[in-house]
């Protein structure tokens, strides 16, 4: 976790102290079926394959899978509380490579490190590209965050 | 029946305008462990220039959510749900959504293409607020398996 815990938001990182690869965030997030249920009721997805071994199983899964968009939702948390303002953030993308399977007892560990991928100071952005791992395999494919720093 | 290429161009209707809710940019914060106080404390969102409280950023797949069922709804569109798989997301801001905004999303399917037996159908939903100005778009492809697949 960043020290984001202020009321006041933290500072905006200077892009000209930035370089291509410097590592700008990392974080692991332990997810429990509990984790799932909760962004079901907040997202309105109800797909029963996120809370429910017998359906996961009849279709053929590994087990109960984290949502997709979940593991979206938390990777780019980092990013947010790194620019400090969520309102920074102008385009995110992921492609869903590999599924989260999600242990009824031990649940699922998602690493994120998030580094810049490129920067732009003529448009004061920058790129984060983030790698999405679990179980030790990557989830996430090309997840690109571009963020507003001026 | 496989996924029908004529949906490709095709625009729905906007859909009924959703407003957001301040508990609800709470709820869905917590539910992506989300820790910025601009996204529960109406006093901090207001330090950092906002009107109240902001959504994180993959909120808007809740309003999207109601653009897809549009999608999948379609008599001839020829998409079995339970052979959907998500293949990719992105969300293009102009700005980001917060408590009080009133957004109205209109999907349109940009391309419909064949890989190796299944179907890949891309929907762009384009969310507006209530004065017609642009908020974010959110694009998905949906990758529809085959029989064999």
């Amino acid at each position: 976790m960043t020290a984001a815990s202020a009321a006041a938001a933290p500072a905006t990182p200077d892009l000209a102290s930035l370089a291509v690869g410097d590592v700008v965030a990392e974080r692991t997030v332990a997810l429990s079926r509990d984790s799932l249920v909760r962004y079901a009721g907040a997202s309105g997805d109800f797909n029963p394959i996120h809370y429910r071994d017998d359906v996961a199983a009849s279709v053929g899964l590994p087990g109960v899978l984290a949502h997709g968009m979940l593991t979206m939702g938390i990777a780019v948390q980092p990013v947010v509380d790194w620019v400090g303002d969520p309102a920074r953030v102008a385009d995110y993308q992921v492609r869903f490579t590999r599924p989260v399977v999600v242990d009824p007892a031990d649940g699922a560990e998602l690493s994120i490190v998030a580094k810049v991928g490129r920067l732009d100071a003529e448009a004061g952005t920058a790129r984060i590209d983030l790698t999405v791992s679990a179980a030790g395999a990557t989830v996430l494919g090309k997840a690109q965050v571009q963020v507003r720093l001026a | 029946m496989p996924v029908n290429p004529e949906l490709m161009g095709r625009e729905f209707a906007p859909t009924e305008p959703y407003l957001v809710g301040r508990e609800k940019v709470r709820e869905f914060a917590r539910a992506v462990f989300a820790t910025s106080p601009i996204h529960f404390d109406p006093e901090a969102a207001r330090a950092a220039g906002h009107a109240d409280v902001v959504a994180p950023p993959t909120f808007p797949v809740v309003v999207q959510e109601h653009t897809l069922a549009q999608l999948l709804a379609e008599p001839d569109a020829g998409i079995d749900f339970s052979r959907v798989v998500h293949g990719d997301q992105r969300f293009s801001y102009s700005r980001a959504v917060v408590a009080g905004d009133e957004l109205t999303a209109t999907l349109a399917v940009t391309s419909v293409k064949t890989l190796g037996g299944n179907a890949m159908v891309t929907a762009e939903s384009t969310m507006t607020d209530a004065s017609g100005a642009h908020v974010v778009t959110a694009i998905s492809t949906l990758v529809v398996r085959g029989d064999d697949a």
